[in-house]
């Protein structure tokens, strides 16, 4: 018994590397999921971002019908590319609204007027409190919400030509 | 073909300069889903996978003095694509009583930066940061408890984006080995106290 015994200190030092090791090895996550998928929207009013387009309001968009909520920037490459399937997707026929980050209606007129202009309704979060309120950390991602409110998908990263399909099936499923 | 515009080129440049630990990704990511059927892209005469980075490097060969300099600036700095507007009220401006100041820099540093990942908000540079720092100062002024903040944000981005490990089910061994190897310890002492008593 105690012949085992002296080997237990190195057996714990040997097991704690070994969980140590596969800690620094395993391929680290960037990205961090909003908690809020599967719970209600939270509660917002966003003024106009753009004139000539009205604002957002979580009571608004708990209309009876599912749609995205792109969180979006005009200063933000990924979203250029991202426009074309955003187009897409309002051709057929997806309800979009946009919630605009840190961004000036000069330059998110000047965006919309390059890249094509998707959205039903856009919000201007000036100082990105409903993007911290949806748990979610860069621009640009969006939100699959049901018709009674409650975010059923989140989509991390710009939508790719790949990603439409999956996007429609996620909207269709929130019915 | 796009003419060359000498402010758009700037901002670029400011804004890769602004961020150097994340553009590198941004870039390689636009060069990517270069396409030359996105509007975006048009003028492009590159059509390789590296169209994006190689029409800004030689649109500034004329500024830069050279296509090293150029491409080096580019390819080793990263560009977090940031907005161009100012910073909110409290993201770098203390609150005037400073008992609050106290309790909501306290919280600053235990709460995470979603964008420069591994640092605490207090320390990030980045807009996200700012606006989270204004957030937490402008509800502490408004009496909010600092634990209270703490559990909002736990909820829209979970454990991860506090320092402060909760105590549950996964993590209760992080709080009871320390007692429990200083148990321990404290027995092997008192064995060999004991025993050298006896001799």
């Amino acid at each position: 018994m105690k012949k085992l015994l002296i080997w237990l200190p190195l057996g714990l030092f040997i097991l704690f590397l070994t969980v140590f090791a596969g800690g620094l090895l395993r391929p680290e996550s960037k990205t961090i999921p909003s908690k809020l998928v599967g719970k209600p929207m939270p509660d917002f009013a966003l003024p106009a971002a753009v004139p000539g387009k009205p604002g957002l309001s979580s009571a608004g968009l708990a209309n009876g019908q599912p749609h995205l909520v792109n969180v979006f920037a005009s200063w933000c490459i990924p979203c250029i590319t991202e426009a074309q399937q955003l187009r897409q997707l309002a051709e057929a026929g997806a309800p979009i609204y946009g919630i605009a980050i840190r961004d000036t209606p000069e330059d998110l007129t000047a965006f919309l007027a390059r890249n094509g202009d998707p959205y039903r309704a856009i919000g201007g979060d000036a100082n990105s409190s409903v993007q911290i309120a949806l748990g979610s950390s860069g621009v640009p991602e969006t939100f699959v919400v049901d018709g009674r409110g409650i975010i059923r998908a989140q989509h991390i990263g710009e939508i790719k030509p790949e990603d439409v399909p999956g996007m429609m099936t996620a909207l269709a499923a929130a019915q | 073909m796009r003419g060359f515009n000498v402010a758009e080129a700037f901002t670029h440049l400011v804004l890769i300069l602004r961020h150097p630990s994340e553009s590198w990704g941004l870039v390689r990511l636009s060069a990517r889903s270069y396409s030359p059927e996105i509007p975006a892209f048009a003028g492009m005469t590159v059509r390789n996978r590296s169209g994006f980075l190689r029409r800004y490097a030689n649109r500034l060969v004329p500024f830069r003095g050279g296509l090293g300099v150029a491409l080096a600036l580019f390819a080793a700095s990263p560009v977090l694509a940031d907005s161009l507007m100012p910073a909110a009220k409290y993201a770098n401006e203390q609150l005037p009583d400073r008992a609050q100041e106290a309790k909501a820099k306290a919280l600053m540093e235990t709460i995470r930066c979603l964008v420069c990942q591994g640092q605490s908000i207090a320390d990030s540079d980045a807009e996200l940061a700012g606006d989270m720092r204004s957030m937490i100062r402008t509800r502490i002024e408004a009496g909010e408890k600092p634990e209270a903040i703490r559990r909002w944000l736990i909820e829209r981005y979970g454990d991860w984006v506090s320092y402060k490990p909760p105590l549950d089910a996964l993590t209760w061994p992080l709080y009871a080995l320390p007692v429990a190897f200083l148990a321990f310890g404290l027995w092997i002492v008192s064995g060999r106290l004991k025993r050298r008593r006896k001799s």
